[in-house]
C-alpha cells in the first residue's frame, strides 16, 4: 500500500512541476527575447499588467515588457529595499508607489531585468489603462528616462458602475484613431484584424481553464490557494503570453494538476508541501507582500487558512462573471476588458465581488492587505471592509504591508493580527 | 479545587491571574518582563498563587468567625512579612551568585577582598532593606531587582572606597548576577514562607491580637486547600516564547476584549494602550471581538511614548500624569513620531512655554491618536471601557474623556482599578471555558 500512495504522489509531483515548468521557461524566454530585441530588431513595448492590449500588441510583432512584474520579481528576489533607495536619493519621496520605485532603481542600475539579463529601451510606451494614476506618472519619468514615442488609451472609470455603449465606443475609436495608427508607425507592421482575432481566440480558450482553476476553490477541501498559488496562476494570462498557444498550453496543464488534487482530495500545495487540514477559508482584498511572499504565506498555511477567492487575481482581467475575449468582437471586447479590471471598478462594484465570493466560495470571512503606497487600492477599502462584514455577517480584518518595500513588512505585527484574526472566526463559530 | 490561570505577556510586565471553579478570580501577579518570558509567566504565576493564597486565608478568617478585629491588617501585616521572606531568599541568592562571579580570573589578587567587600555589601543591603518591610513602610516597587539594585548601587559606592576597589568592577559583578537571579525559576517553598511569615508577625506583634491558635489554624487550613492547575492560557506580545502549546495560547485582542466584558458586562468597545500597542476593540454582548484595529508599524502614542518623554524631561513616568494635570492652557503637539515629539518639546520649552502645558498637550495627541485608531474599528458605541497601562494615568483619562465627549457624546466610560490584569483576565476566563464549558 505504502508503494502505490509513494507513487502517485510522485505522479502528482511530476504534473505539478509541468505547469510550474512552462510558465518557468515562457517567462524566461520572453526575458531573453527582450534582451536580444536590440540584435533582433524586434521592436519592444513597455505595458502595464492592468488593461494590457497583449493580442494587439503582438499583432504587431513586438515584444512586451512589464514594469510591474519587474518590481515585484525583484521584490521576491530581495533586491527592490536597493532600488527604492537608489530611487529616493535621485529624488523620489517615501510615499512613492514602490513599484514605481523598484522599476526606477532598476533602471539607474543599468535596466538588468530579473533573471540578470539587461532589458532593452522601449521603443513605444504603451499606457493602455488608466485606472491606476500613477501609471501615468510612472510612464512620464520613463519618457524622460528614454525619450520615446508614448501612446496613451484613456480607460474611463465605472463611476456609475458599469460599462456604458459610450465608454466602449470611446475606447475603441482611440484603438483605430490613436493606438493601432502608433503602433503600426513603430513597428512597420500594418494592422490585420484576422491574426487579432485568432490571438483573441486562443486567448479566450486559456480564459476558460483559469475560470475553471480558480473556481475549483469552492471545493472542500479547496484545492488551490486563490491568493499565494494564484498569484503564480495568473502569471502567464496578465502577461505577455495572453493570447498565445503557450498560454493555452499552461492553463491546460494546470487545470489537469487541480484536478488530480481534487481526485486525490488535497488540499492547496504550499512551499512546504501539501497544506494540513483547512481550517479557515478566506477571501482576500488587495495586492500582496512580495518581500515576504513565503513568510506571509506561512503565516496563513501553519495555521490552516486558504485563500478561496482574491480580488487581486482579477487586476489584470475579470473573468469569472462571464467576459472571456471575443473574436467576432475583437476591439470591442479589448475595450471591454480594458474597462472591466478590478482597480477600474467602483466600490459599490468590489463590494459586491467580496460579497459575492465569500457566500459562493462559503469563506469565513474578508481580509484586506492593505498596501502602503497603493492608493488606487487602498481608498476606501476600510468602508468596503465595513460594508462587506454587514451583508454577509462574515468577521473581517485589516493588516498593512507593501508591495515590495521591505520596510513595510512587520512579521510580528502582521502575524498577531492574523492570529487575532483566526481566532475570532473561531469564536463567531462557537457562538453561532 | 480546580483553578485556570491566564498570563498575559506584555512588553513592560508580565500578569497573571488565577480563576476557581466559580470562574472567582483567586488571586493576581505581576512581575517585570526581563528578555525572558518564560521565567516572567513562572513568577507572575507564583504571585498568582501567593495572592491566591491570601484571598483563601481572607475567606478562612471571615469564616471561622475567630474574633480577629482587623482582618484586613493582619493580612496586609501577614504579606508585609511574607515578602520579606521572599525578598531575603532572593537576595541570599544574589549574594551567592555575585560570590560565585568574583573570581580570580576576574580580579586577580584582588578576589579575597573583594569577595570580603560583597559580604559587607550585603549585610548592610539585608539591614537597610528590611526597614522596607517594616509596619508602615512604603516600597515603591515590589520587584526584586528593583529594590536590590537601588541598594546595591547606594552602599556599593562607600564599601568600594573603604576597601579600595575598583567600583565599576563590583557593579559589574551585579549587573551579571541578577540577569541570572532574575531569571532563575523560582523556588516553590510557597507554604513555608508563609509559615515563617507568620512567625515573624506572631514575633513583631506579640499573641494579642487574637488567639495564635485559631489563627494558626485558619492559616494551616488555607495552606491546605490543593490548588489544581487545570489549564493555562498564555496571551501577549510575548505569547509564542511561552513553553504551551498551540490551543493554550489565544491572541490578546480576544483575552482584552473578554477580559473587559467580564469586567463590564456592557462593554461593547475597548481600548487599550499598553507598552508598545494600542488597541481599539469591538466586541458584542458575549464579549466576543466584532472587529479590532492596532497601531501600525509605529508605536508613537503608546505607553513606550510616555518613557522617553519621562527620559527626555528628566522626571519619572509616574510624575508626568500629575504634572500635565496642572496644565494651565493647550499646547498642540502634532508630531506623529515618539523622536520629532521629543524634539518638539524642547522647541516649545526654548520658546518658554511651561512643562505643564506641554505635557497636557503630549498627553492630548497621545490619545488623539488612539481615537484615530478606534475610529478605524469603527467608532465607540457605549459602553466604552480604557485598559491597560495609560488607563493608570489621569492626564490621559481626562484627554480621552474630552475627546470621547466631543466627537461620540454622552458615552460611560469604564476604567477598572485592575486594568492592567485585562487580557489575562480574558486568558484566564478562556481557559475556564476550556476544561469546564467543552
Amino acid at each position: 500500500m505504502t508503494t502505490v500512495a509513494t507513487k502517485k504522489i510522485d505522479l502528482r509531483e511530476a504534473q505539478k512541476d509541468q505547469s510550474m515548468e512552462k510558465q518557468k521557461e515562457m517567462i524566461a524566454g520572453n526575458f531573453t527575447r527582450l534582451a536580444r530585441a536590440p540584435q533582433t530588431g524586434e521592436k519592444v513595448s513597455y505595458t502595464f499588467v492592468p488593461g494590457n492590449i497583449n493580442e494587439l500588441v503582438m499583432c504587431f510583432d513586438m515584444v512586451g515588457n512589464f514594469p510591474e512584474i519587474n518590481a515585484l520579481q525583484m521584490g521576491m528576489r530581495k533586491k527592490s529595499g536597493n532600488f527604492i533607495f537608489d530611487a529616493e536619493r535621485a529624488g523620489h519621496s517615501e510615499d512613492v508607489c514602490t513599484y514605481v520605485k523598484t522599476d526606477l532603481g532598476m533602471v539607474y542600475n543599468g535596466n538588468i531585468g530579473p533573471t540578470g539579463e539587461r532589458l532593452p529601451e522601449p521603443d513605444i510606451l504603451l499606457l493602455s489603462y488608466t485606472g491606476c494614476f500613477t501609471f501615468l506618472k510612472w510612464f512620464e519619468l520613463l519618457r524622460h528616462q528614454y525619450k520615446c514615442p508614448t501612446v496613451m488609451l484613456h480607460v474611463p472609470y465605472q463611476g456609475g458602475g458599469k460599462i456604458t455603449e459610450n465608454m466602449r465606443k470611446y475606447v475603441v475609436k482611440q484603438l483605430k484613431e490613436e493606438v493601432i495608427p502608433t503602433l503600426e508607425r513603430i513597428s512597420g507592421v500594418k494592422f490585420d484584424i484576422d491574426r487579432l482575432r485568432e490571438y483573441l481566440r486562443e486567448s479566450a480558450r486559456a480564459e476558460d481553464d483559469l475560470v475553471w482553476v480558480l473556481q475549483t476553490a469552492r471545493h472542500k477541501p479547496s484545492p488551490i490557494d486563490a491568493y499565494f498559488g494564484g498569484v503564480y496562476y495568473v502569471g502567464p494570462i496578465f502577461s505577455a503570453f495572453r493570447g498565445t498557444r503557450d498560454a493555452t498550453e499552461y492553463y491546460r496543464l494546470l487545470r489537469a494538476e487541480i484536478q488530480a488534487r481534487i481526485d486525490a482530495g488535497l488540499g492547496p500545495v504550499t512551499p512546504e508541501g501539501n497544506m494540513g487540514e483547512e481550517k479557515y477559508r478566506l477571501v482576500v482584498e488587495g495586492p500582496p507582500n512580495y518581500t515576504n511572499l513565503r513568510e506571509f504565506w506561512k503565516m496563513f498555511y501553519d495555521d490552516g487558512a486558504v485563500v478561496v477567492a482574491s480580488s487581486y487575481t482579477k487586476v489584470g482581467g475579470v473573468y469569472d462573471f462571464g467576459f472571456r475575449h471575443d473574436p467576432e468582437h475583437p476591439l470591442e471586447s479589448l475595450a471591454d476588458y480594458c474597462l472591466g479590471c478590478y482597480t477600474n471598478m467602483n466600490l459599490p462594484q468590489r463590494v459586491d465581488m467580496l460579497v459575492n465570493y465569500i457566500n459562493d466560495y462559503e469563506a469565513d470571512g474578508l481580509l484586506i492587505n492593505s498596501i502602503k503606497s497603493c492608493n488606487s487600492f487602498s481608498a476606501g477599502q476600510l468602508l468596503m471592509m465595513r460594508e462587506v462584514e454587514k451583508r454577509t455577517g462574515k468577521p473581517a480584518a485589516f493588516v498593512e504591508t507593501d508591495l515590495v518595500d521591505p520596510r513595510y513588512f512587520s512579521a510580528a505585527n502582521v502575524k498577531n493580527r492574523l492570529e487575532s484574526y483566526f481566532q475570532m472566526v473561531d469564536q463567531k463559530r462557537r457562538a453561532a | 479545587m480546580k483553578c485556570f490561570i491566564g498570563i498575559d505577556l506584555g512588553s513592560t510586565t508580565t500578569k497573571a491571574i488565577l480563576m476557581d471553579e466559580n470562574k472567582d478570580v483567586l488571586g493576581r501577579g505581576i512581575t517585570n518582563s526581563r528578555s525572558n518570558y518564560d521565567t516572567a509567566a513562572a513568577v507572575s504565576k507564583q504571585e498568582a498563587y501567593i495572592d491566591s493564597r491570601f484571598t483563601l486565608l481572607r475567606r478562612e478568617l471571615e469564616q471561622s468567625q475567630s474574633g480577629m478585629v482587623d482582618i484586613d491588617a493582619f493580612l496586609r501585616d501577614l504579606e508585609r512579612n511574607f515578602r520579606r521572606e521572599q525578598f531575603m531568599e532572593q537576595l541570599q541568592d544574589l549574594r551567592r551568585t555575585c560570590l560565585e562571579f568574583a573570581t580570580a580570573a576576574r580580579f586577580k589578587d584582588k578576589e579575597a577582598a573583594v569577595r570580603e567587600a560583597l559580604d559587607e555589601i550585603f549585610r548592610r543591603v539585608a539591614d537597610q532593606a528590611g526597614a522596607l518591610f517594616q509596619p508602615g513602610a512604603e516600597r515603591k516597587s515590589d520587584f526584586f531587582r528593583d529594590i536590590a539594585g537601588s541598594f546595591y548601587l547606594a552602599v556599593a559606592g562607600e564599601v568600594c572606597k573603604q576597601a579600595n576597589l575598583p567600583f565599576d568592577q563590583v557593579i559589574a559583578v551585579y549587573d551579571k548576577a541578577i540577569i541570572e537571579v532574575e531569571n532563575r525559576p523560582p523556588t516553590a517553598d510557597l507554604k513555608g514562607k508563609i509559615v515563617r511569615g507568620l512567625e515573624n508577625l506572631l514575633t513583631e506583634a506579640g499573641e494579642d491580637r487574637m488567639s495564635s491558635a485559631s489563627m494558626q489554624q485558619a492559616v494551616d487550613r488555607a495552606l491546605a486547600v490543593e490548588l489544581e492547575e487545570s489549564y493555562v492560557i498564555g496571551t501577549g506580545y510575548g505569547r509564542v516564547r511561552l513553553p504551551f502549546s498551540k490551543e493554550h495560547i489565544r491572541s490578546e485582542i480576544l483575552c482584552h476584549g473578554l477580559g473587559a466584558h467580564i469586567m463590564y458586562h456592557g462593554t461593547r468597545t475597548v481600548l487599550d494602550i499598553g507598552g508598545q500597542d494600542t488597541k481599539a476593540i469591538q466586541v458584542d454582548a458575549n464579549g466576543i471581538v466584532q472587529n479590532f484595529q492596532m497601531n501600525d508599524r509605529c508605536a508613537a502614542g503608546c505607553g513606550r511614548y510616555l518613557g522617553y518623554i519621562a527620559d527626555e524631561m528628566k522626571i519619572g513616568l509616574h510624575e508626568l500624569g500629575p504634572m500635565a494635570l496642572k496644565a494651565k492652557k493647550q499646547v498642540k503637539i502634532n508630531s506623529t513620531c515618539t523622536v520629532f515629539a521629543g524634539a518638539e518639546l524642547r522647541d516649545r520649552l526654548a520658546l518658554g512655554e511651561d512643562r505643564a502645558d506641554i505635557l497636557g498637550g503630549l498627553h492630548r495627541s497621545i490619545i488623539l491618536r488612539a481615537m484615530s485608531i478606534i475610529a478605524r474599528s469603527g467608532g465607540i458605541t457605549d459602553q466604552f471601557t480604557f485598559t491597560g497601562g495609560v488607563a493608570k494615568n489621569q492626564a490621559a483619562v481626562n484627554a480621552l474623556r474630552e475627546l470621547v465627549d466631543e466627537n461620540y457624546g454622552k458615552v460611560t466610560i469604564n476604567i477598572n482599578p485592575d486594568s492592567i490584569y485585562t487580557g489575562s483576565l480574558g486568558a484566564a476566563t478562556f481557559a475556564y471555558r476550556a476544561v469546564m464549558e467543552h
